[in-house]
């Protein structure tokens, strides 16, 4: 195999990556959210139950977490998949997965901001999600986004999981081609590429964070 | 016009009696103090009135709306809808400013105005630039709560609080976290205010500017209300012993 068709199927490969990355993201980010308010409620069973559930989430590896998405439904239902779910089951995994993340990261953002400044939106009449979508949630995305660059870093590389299940993305491609040449070469490039993406994503969060950086 | 009303005001933390059975009420134009030792309960009392706290027991009303009415099992709340409408008739200035960290002094001034009391956005900043000229800060509309002074700071959510245009002001330690330089530049404010017969209750460790500012002072030592009256009698010829205790540091 020559090395400009090893490349473009790597390529091609890394297209795949980068679907499992940003459906990743644009799931697990707002659901993130929904999980820290389910964590934080009053209600006890509520927060008790999210608590245990993140605590599986986290507790286990999350390449056993896609097996279970990808063979759940068959073993445990008898339902019969299609190849596409395959997909599915890897944005399922990965996104529930790191909503669990960001949730303790979001509570943690959201617990940090002074008790003052509930206090002031109240005497000053904000609704209750008034204040939080317009004091607490702005401070709260500035307070966490170096945490959630850790977590988004650690996904690109993440997304190499989805082998585990046979899903072919770049990881998958380059074990393939790597085994059929016996070569160690497309896992280089491979690791050359999850690099490069990398340093975009981490230069577009830095980006951000100096943007945000207009007031202390 | 009565503008704020309390009555046999109770609170207790834990089992602890921080409020026991306070009435005070406050005439439109009244600049009153509210001194006393730390743990006296007087910002409680503070909090109580500005619903950042649920009475225990007592009435609150705010010219002649019960935001909570007295009952056999204490206190009963207004219904959210209610409370919201009676918010809008006092202001309060926190010891820390609070101001939005995110937001500009304009934004900090304008934001609930428009948002809240669904002004006419024009209008309010009109208004805004009037009080910020008035607080001295014409220059500093576009600046964030970082870049401003501590003093500078409170005057801003001074004017926060003003911009609501509310009946009555209230006050918590807003010197407590200033330098003496910076206090006397939040005095001066309080001042013009009460010139103005802004209505206040102003909770502060300041003597003299009790004395000074104020119509009215109240001592409070233990969740009750020690002596009260006339600034300059209260201060200066305090008649209970514990006010003599609290004050004599302050005579010499």
């Amino acid at each position: 195999m020559s090395f400009s068709a090893m490349l473009s199927q790597l390529v091609g490969g890394f297209g795949q990556t980068v679907l499992i990355f940003a459906l990743t993201l644009v799931f697990s980010l707002p659901l993130g959210l929904l999980v820290a308010f389910c964590r934080m409620s009053k209600f006890r069973p509520l927060s008790g139950l999210t608590k245990i559930i993140i605590s599986i989430l986290r507790g286990t590896p999350l390449m056993l977490q896609l097996f279970a998405w990808f063979y759940g439904p068959f073993y445990i239902f008898g339902i019969k998949l299609t190849s596409s779910y395959r997909l599915i089951a890897i944005i399922l995994g990965f996104s529930v997965n790191y909503a669990a993340y960001f949730a303790e990261i979001y509570r943690s953002g959201i617990e940090s901001i002074p008790v003052g400044q509930y206090e002031a939106a109240n005497v000053l009449g904000y609704s209750k999600s008034q204040t939080f979508s317009r004091i607490i949630f702005p401070q709260m995305v500035k307070r966490v986004l170096p945490p959630v660059t850790n977590e988004v870093i650690t996904l690109v590389k993440d997304t190499s999981l989805a082998f585990a299940i046979a899903y072919t993305e770049m990881f998958t491609i380059a074990k393939q081609i790597a085994a059929a040449q016996t070569s160690i070469m497309p896992l280089f490039i491979a690791g050359v590429f999850y690099f490069i993406f990398n340093f975009i994503v981490a230069q577009v969060m830095e980006r951000i964070e100096r943007k945000l950086n207009y007031y202390r | 016009m009565k503008i704020l009303e309390i009555n046999h005001c109770r609170k207790q933390f834990d089992g602890v009696e921080v409020l026991k059975d306070i009435s005070l009420s406050v005439d439109e134009g009244q600049v009153v103090s509210i001194i006393g030792p730390s743990g006296s309960g007087k910002s409680t009392l503070l909090r109580c009135a500005t619903l950042l706290e649920t009475m225990d027991g007592g009435d609150l009303i705010y010219i002649g709306e019960h935001a909570a009415k007295d009952s056999e099992n204490g206190s009963v709340y207004a219904s959210a809808e209610q409370l919201k409408k009676i918010k809008s008739n006092f202001g309060l200035v926190f010891q820390n400013f609070n101001l939005f960290p995110h937001y500009s002094v304009m934004k900090n001034i304008t934001e609930a105005p428009i948002l809240v009391q669904k002004r006419n956005k024009d209008e309010v900043y009109e208004e805004a630039l009037v009080l910020l000229k008035k607080m001295g800060l014409s220059d500093k509309a576009d600046s964030y709560p970082y870049q401003l002074s501590g003093g500078q700071q409170q005057r801003v959510s001074i004017a926060r609080a003003l911009a609501m245009n509310p009946k009555i002001l209230f006050f918590d330690e807003p010197t407590s976290a200033l330098d003496p330089e910076l206090t006397g530049e939040i005095l001066k404010v309080i001042k013009d205010l009460a010139a103005e017969h802004m209505t206040m209750v102003i909770v502060t460790h300041e003597m003299s500017f009790a004395r000074d500012v104020s119509n009215h002072i109240i001592f409070m030592d233990g969740g009750v209300i020690v002596e009260q009256g006339n600034p300059s009698d209260v201060i200066n010829n305090p008649q209970q012993d514990r006010t003599k205790l609290f004050l004599s540091r302050f005579q010499q």
